[in-house]
């Protein structure tokens, strides 16, 4: 037992002095409580509506009045109005906006001849939370809208809520997996370019680079580069084996696999860059395995890979609007369930670009070609 | 054709010196390594001998004072500096994944080095360093003492004219280390080479260097050839002799046998030196049989440069190398 005992009382001396070790250790869970806590169940709130009236009667107006309050006070959605369907139409399909509220010309005619005056949602199911959100919403805002407070000879019709989904059903599996890849690409990474990053430091094996006549920045392209080609292998490995797994409509359709080879590229140089400016100082091995549970959960989870933004709360959603994994999940699942072109992932590829371009460049300040 | 291709050194050093903080790990040592020579910083661990070669091979800056490597500034032409050296740090980096071919080829491309180049040097060195046999295997498969040659192979990949060889035999067995000597004096042998060796092993310098520069506490403490350092200590051979039992004057009895220079050790072990070693060995155990004392073992050696160390120093190699190494610590931080 004495022998047992000295095992342990090793381990714990070298515990005692990993304060790293200790605080992530305990740091995780806690980050794993609150981010989980807050990122699953909230109820989804401003989600972007677009009313396209098309009667402008006084039952019309009474509609959106009504979509105002909604938006005052349970803010499921704000009512975005458009002049044409058109444009509001391809809003949708490009993302801009989560459903389009139609108000048919006839409405306030049918509505005061008790003609069953129809209203129509347009929504994108891609992401059914949001989708079941919107369509909930404005069916209860369609059965206020039938109980007027008082009753006479000119009270309109009661209204209908026709729902139109533009997109085939999409299975949760398919949902998850944008989330899927863009984790598969920084897994790559952490693994590829952060943790054999610090392991070849501690090892000394750039000191063997150091001494030979490489440059800075050849030194720094050649560790990102590297860390970013195995990230886009990954990245694609995951991206056509997942489609075909989650069914993906037509998964091999060339376009479509050039613009997600595009947006795999700019994801995978955007967290090569993210992880080489944290790890740029650092020269325990243990910190980049320590980081990696913190890291993969403060990212991937506000991201909305899993569930939409917009039931976080107001601290989630800031973390979420940094957090390149947000742009990389949105772009992924524009194009893998909308099919969308590059336009609707412009803002996207372009927030990742400028977030490259400055980690880098505090990297590069930071990159010391000395030990 | 560099500046260093007019001038006489191809190492020449002047009043460097490194601090960390407080700690100063190499004190205003000036010297110079001419062309071709085999040059040995002798010294135990924390004598500030890594960080020398650290400074030479542009790893870090020095505090103070500077050096040319091949005519280059260390901190002001490091580039020329890094084109002319090969460096085999003290701890082995090869990849262990990949082969030993692999990591030629590799270093070969950091170097720059052409592809036609690549071709007829790397076989080359492959058999100069005796690892044809297994130069395609993953080198986490070789002996410490073949990944010991294949690192001294990776150094000479770009043909520099100056090496650096970071205690290149620490670690390794007696086997090892005997077959890494035969290679380096080989290469050496085939071509014009300069070589800066740092080692805490008495007999490796006396074997390999030209010139042995006795470092300690970050200074010079004495250079010349190995030769001339032992002649510069008093006597010329160093008795080794231990008895069952002595009397309290025994040292002084000692000392006053013919041609003893210096005593030194503890009862009943003591180590002699003398200037006339034969004459020395027959009155030693004349006085020994006349006092009555048996003698348990009697070694008679000529002087080595241990003998030189100690007389520079004031104290043993072995007890130095007890020593904690404070610039290891500094300067090779987070190194297993």
């Amino acid at each position: 037992m004495q022998r047992a005992w000295a095992i342990i009382e090793r381990e714990l001396r070298r515990f005692r002095r990993s304060p790293t070790l200790i605080a992530v250790s305990m740091l995780f869970p806690i980050v794993q409580l609150v981010v989980l806590g807050y990122a699953f169940g909230g109820n989804v709130k401003r989600l972007k509506l677009g009313v396209v009236d098309q009667d402008h009667g006084v039952p019309a107006v009474r509609l959106r009045e009504l979509a105002g309050a909604v938006a005052a006070n349970a803010r499921t959605f704000e009512p975005i109005p458009y002049d044409d369907q058109g444009r509001a139409l391809s809003d949708l399909r490009d993302g801009r906006i989560n459903g389009v509220l139609t108000i048919p010309p006839e409405f306030s005619r049918r509505s005061l001849i008790h003609d069953e005056p129809r209203v129509a949602l347009i929504e994108d199911n891609t992401d059914n939370f949001v989708s079941n959100a919107l369509a909930g919403s404005l069916t209860a805002l369609v059965g206020a809208y039938n109980r007027p407070a008082a009753t006479s000879d000119r009270t309109p019709g009661d209204a209908t809520l026709e729902v139109v989904e533009i997109y085939p059903y999409v299975p949760y599996i398919q949902y998850l997996l944008p989330g899927a890849i863009s984790m598969s690409i920084f897994m790559m990474v952490m693994i590829g370019g952060g943790i054999i990053f610090i392991d070849d430091k501690a090892r000394g094996l750039h000191e063997g680079y150091l001494v030979t006549p490489i440059t800075k920045l050849e030194l720094i392209a050649g560790f990102n580069l590297s860390g970013a080609i195995k990230a886009v292998l990954s990245g694609s490995v995951l991206m056509t084996v997942g489609s075909v797994i989650a069914g993906i409509p037509d998964p091999f359709e060339p376009l479509r696999l050039m613009r997600l080879f595009l947006v795999i590229v700019v994801v995978a140089l955007a967290l090569v860059s993210m992880m080489f400016l944290l790890m740029v100082r650092v020269s325990d091995p243990l910190l980049p395995r320590a980081i990696f549970g913190v890291l993969n959960t403060l990212l991937f989870f506000p991201s909305g890979a899993v569930y939409p933004q917009q039931a976080f709360p107001g601290w989630m959603r800031a973390i979420a609007a940094v957090d390149p994994f947000t742009y990389a999940v949105h772009a992924f699942k524009s194009l893998l369930l909308k099919n969308t072109g590059l336009h609707a992932v412009a803002g996207d590829l372009a927030y990742l670009v400028v977030f490259s371009a400055l980690a880098m460049t505090a990297a590069t300040l930071l990159f010391k070609r000395t030990l | 054709m560099t500046a260093a291709a007019t001038s006489g050194a191809a190492i020449d050093v002047r009043q460097i010196t490194k601090r960390f903080n407080n700690f100063t790990a190499v004190d205003a040592i000036t010297f110079a390594v001419e062309r071709g020579e085999v040059f040995g910083l002798l010294g135990p661990n924390g004598a500030g001998k890594s960080t020398l070669i650290r400074m030479l091979t542009t790893l870090i800056p020095p505090t103070s004072g500077t050096a040319l490597v091949d005519g280059c500034d260390i901190v002001r032409q490091a580039d020329g500096v890094r084109r002319a050296i090969g460096v085999i740090p003290q701890a082995m980096t090869s990849d262990l994944e990949l082969s030993a071919r692999e990591n030629l080829l590799i270093f070969a491309k950091l170097y720059g080095v052409s592809r036609d180049r690549r071709r007829r040097l790397i076989p080359e060195l492959l058999a100069a360093v005796e690892l044809t046999q297994w130069a395609d295997r993953p080198v986490k498969t070789l002996s410490g003492g073949m990944r010991r040659r294949l690192e001294v192979a990776r150094g000479l990949v770009h043909e520099p004219r100056i090496l650096f060889l970071d205690e290149p035999t620490t670690g390794l067995d007696p086997v090892s280390r005997v077959s890494v000597w035969e290679m380096l004096q080989r290469i050496r042998g085939h071509q014009d080479l300069t070589v800066l060796l740092t080692t805490h092993y008495m007999d490796e310098a006396d074997r390999l260097c030209d010139r042995v520069a006795i470092v300690d506490h970050g200074k010079l403490m004495a250079l010349d050839s190995p030769l001339r350092l032992k002649a510069s200590v008093p006597g010329e051979n160093v008795l080794e002799v231990s008895f069952s039992a002595t009397p309290p004057d025994w040292v002084e009895r000692l000392r006053s046998l013919p041609g003893v220079a210096g005593v030194s050790g503890e009862p009943p072990v003591f180590r002699i030196v003398s200037e006339r070693g034969p004459a020395t060995t027959m009155a030693l155990l004349e006085a020994a049989e006349t006092a009555g004392l048996a003698v348990q073992s009697l070694a008679v050696q000529s002087t080595t440069l241990d003998d030189v160390f100690v007389h520079y120093t004031g104290r043993q190699l072995r007890d130095a190398l007890q020593a904690p190494s404070p610039a290891d610590r500094l300067v090779g931080m987070g190194r297993r």
